[in-house]
């Protein structure tokens, strides 16, 4: 007798807390769009704050929203920006994928080293330290800083310098903030023809501090037929709009920083 | 009583006794390099050309914006070049290099006279005209420490004799052979802010200048000397300031914005020499020690090369690992010993490899020794692994701008763990960021 009294207390228990369950989720129901839990699933996911919006999911509402574009999440690259026009009902038209490149070549053995560094693990610590280990300013300093803030571990620290896996890298830009020298920037895949060095010095104080570095000779320019080269600031950059990749300039460099990747 | 702070630890002071009985001795080298940004602040500008001759106490370099002080050549002669070099900090510096013709002409020098009857208002002009920075070793202009703002009272300057770091003696020998140009210093600066009194703190591990200095005091107005305890920072501007006073700089603070000035002994005499001689600053007195042949403190003038110096000293003991700028636990190391020493450098130290070997860090083990040491009481441990993790909100919620990179904490962590040199970072972070901010707005 005393099971059945049990039973029944909990039994009227249960249905009136479950009346009142029912009742709060029909009166404070909130519309969810369930294509941002969509969207979200065709971002990176990593929370790399890339896009300008604090991770995937505020990311993933600003799309829905209006605010931000498909295209707007790097690391979801081609393939996911296609997917978040389909969900969102939207014709992407989708931009090449960019990826980081190290805009140095200074190796050990060719960049010259002012002194020693054996202290705190860090290019911010010891770019502050008379400019740094390596005699030259503008050089990649190889602490991997930028290392440290890769999501994906696209970053290899090879010979003293920042090496980037273009299949991994994803183009969120944390390395290029990272970098107290700004020697990453993000460029197109395409864009495979570059100057490997921003040294401002004079050509004999770059040629002195490392055998890699760009004297603005002005052989690449004599040498494009496109006229794609511009020597300013005693380096040679490439204007990407007008170099059709043929490679020309990268053979006649005397001192090997132009590459094609 | 003997005044002191919380926190605090006691690094290898034997490291004193090599040069601590040493007289000050004068050298003079052939050739000075003078690097234009030795203080805090915009860099002067160059006013002198390749080929020029210079005189002792020309101004060499004019001064820029409302921290610039002008720098003065320290020898006669030729100058050599002008161009830029690499120097301590992240950019590189223009630097001024003179042959010396070791006639030792000086310029004309328009002394002030006694630092009892001069006019007050003279005073400040007369301190940034000869170029007088801090020489503890952070290099402010003092014209700008000696300039209280509206609504800002100078009430107490403090002299700061304390010398606190390891291996250093230059303030100790310049108490002891040079305590009566120390008060008249104080005296001109106490003056030119109309203070009230005039401290000079000495650690009481030098008996022999606090009995110096307080000769050097007496029959002076309002100046006295106060004994402090033996421990690192001492020496720091706002222990100093606590342990003196009792008062504490609030966060973010100046010393003046409690009414207190505090300047280096150093500091102190070459105020005197400014308004007793007219003398501007060309020379200032530099501790050699660690690894060299003969210890000794030297009268420098501004500008001579390290390996020079070193050489005067009778060279290297053995192959050096590392030559810094300072003392053991704040000095900064020096990349290449063809640089100059500049009007902050209180000491050189040629530590052996075996000592300038790095240590390996190990994970925290939350022993709190770092958090019980740390003069202004922050919990280091904490920072530091916000800071591993480049977390810099996190760091600045913890008050990381307010560390005064001391090295306490590092000196005293069981672990090795790397603490002062991640605050560093932080702290740059965070300066980086600020600015980077207050860019955008504009």
């Amino acid at each position: 007798m005393t099971i059945l009294y049990a039973a029944l207390t909990l039994g009227l228990l249960g249905l009136i807390f479950g009346a009142i369950l029912t009742f709060a989720s029909k009166k404070f129901h909130v519309d969810v769009d369930e294509r941002i839990e969509k969207v979200k699933e065709c971002t990176g996911g990593a929370n790399c704050g890339a896009c300008g919006y604090a991770g995937c999911e505020a990311f993933a509402q600003a799309v829905v929203k209006g605010e931000a574009k498909a295209t707007g999440c790097g690391p979801a690259g081609a393939e996911g920006a296609r997917k978040i026009g389909e969900i969102m009902g939207l014709n992407v038209e989708v931009e090449e994928r960019r990826v980081a490149r190290v805009l140095c070549a200074g190796t050990h053995g060719l960049a010259k080293n002012s002194y020693k560094y054996d202290g705190y693990r860090s290019c911010v610590v010891a770019s502050d330290i008379a400019g740094g280990p390596k005699d030259c300013r503008f050089s990649c300093i190889g602490l991997g800083d930028c290392m440290d803030h890769c999501a994906f571990d696209a970053i290899t620290m090879k010979d003293g310098i920042a090496h980037i896996d273009e299949n991994l890298c994803t183009a969120c830009g944390a390395c290029v903030d990272a970098c107290p020298r700004s020697v990453i920037k993000l460029l197109r895949v395409s864009q495979n023809v570059i100057v490997r060095c921003r040294n401002e010095e004079t050509a004999r104080a770059a040629r002195e501090s490392c055998m890699r570095a760009c004297i603005a000779c002005g052989r690449c320019k004599r040498e494009c037929k496109y006229d794609a080269i511009i020597i300013e600031n005693g380096y040679a950059r490439i204007d990407h709009e007008k170099c059709t990749r043929c490679g020309d300039c990268a053979k006649v460099c005397p001192c090997n920083c132009i590459t094609v990747e | 009583m003997k005044a002191s702070f919380r926190g605090g630890v006691h690094p290898a002071h034997h490291s004193k006794r090599p040069t601590r009985y040493q007289p000050i001795q004068d050298f003079v080298s052939d050739t000075v390099r003078i690097i234009m940004s030795m203080h805090i602040g915009a860099p002067s500008v160059p006013c002198v050309k390749k080929g020029d001759q210079v005189k002792v106490g020309q101004v060499i370099g004019e001064p820029v914006g409302a921290l610039g002080i002008p720098v003065h050549a320290s020898v006669s002669g030729e100058v050599v070049s002008v161009d830029k070099i690499s120097y301590l900090g992240a950019e590189p510096v223009q630097c001024i290099t003179i042959s010396n013709d070791f006639t030792d002409t000086w310029v004309e020098l328009h002394p002030l006279g006694s630092v009892e009857h001069v006019d007050p208002a003279l005073i400040v002009p007369a301190i940034k005209n000869a170029g007088i920075c801090g020489m503890g070793g952070a290099s402010f202009p003092t014209h700008v420490k000696l300039s209280p703002r509206e609504g800002q009272k100078c009430h107490v300057i403090i002299a700061n004799g304390a010398e606190c770091e390891t291996h250093l003696t230059a303030d100790h020998r310049l108490m002891l052979e040079n305590s009566i140009r120390i008060v008249d210093g104080l005296r001109a600066a106490m003056r030119a802010v109309d203070a009230e009194e005039g401290i000079i703190a000495i650690e009481d591990n030098k008996p022999d200048a606090i009995a110096a200095m307080q000769k050097a005091c007496h029959g002076r107005e309002n100046v006295r000397v106060q004994v402090l305890r033996t421990k690192y920072p001492q020496g720091g501007e706002k222990q100093l300031i606590q342990a003196v006073t009792g008062k504490q700089v609030p966060s973010g603070k100046l010393p003046l914005d409690i009414g207190v000035v505090v300047l280096n002994v150093g500091t102190c005499a070459a105020i005197a020499d400014a308004i007793i001689d007219g003398r501007p600053l060309i020379d200032r007195i530099t501790t050699v020690t660690g690894a060299v042949a003969q210890p000794s403190n030297l009268r420098l003038r501004i500008g001579t090369i390290t390996q020079d110096i070193i050489g005067e000293c009778g060279g290297f003991l053995d192959s050096p690992g590392k030559i810094c700028f300072g003392g053991a636990m704040t000095g900064l190391c020096l990349p290449d010993p063809t640089l100059p020493m500049a009007k902050s450098t209180n000491g050189i130290v040629v530590y052996t490899p075996e000592d300038a070997a790095s240590v390996e860090e190990e994970s925290c083990i939350r022993c709190g020794k770092c958090v019980s040491v740390c003069p202004i009481g922050l919990n280091a441990f904490e920072i530091k692994l916000a800071a591993d993790k480049d977390d810099i909100e996190k760091a600045r919620r913890l008050s990381v701008q307010d560390c005064i990179l001391c090295g306490c904490c590092s000196f005293t962590c069981p672990a090795r763990r790397w603490l002062t040199a991640s605050f560093k970072m932080a702290k740059q972070k965070i300066a980086a960021k600020d600015k980077a901010k207050g860019g955008s707005k504009k």
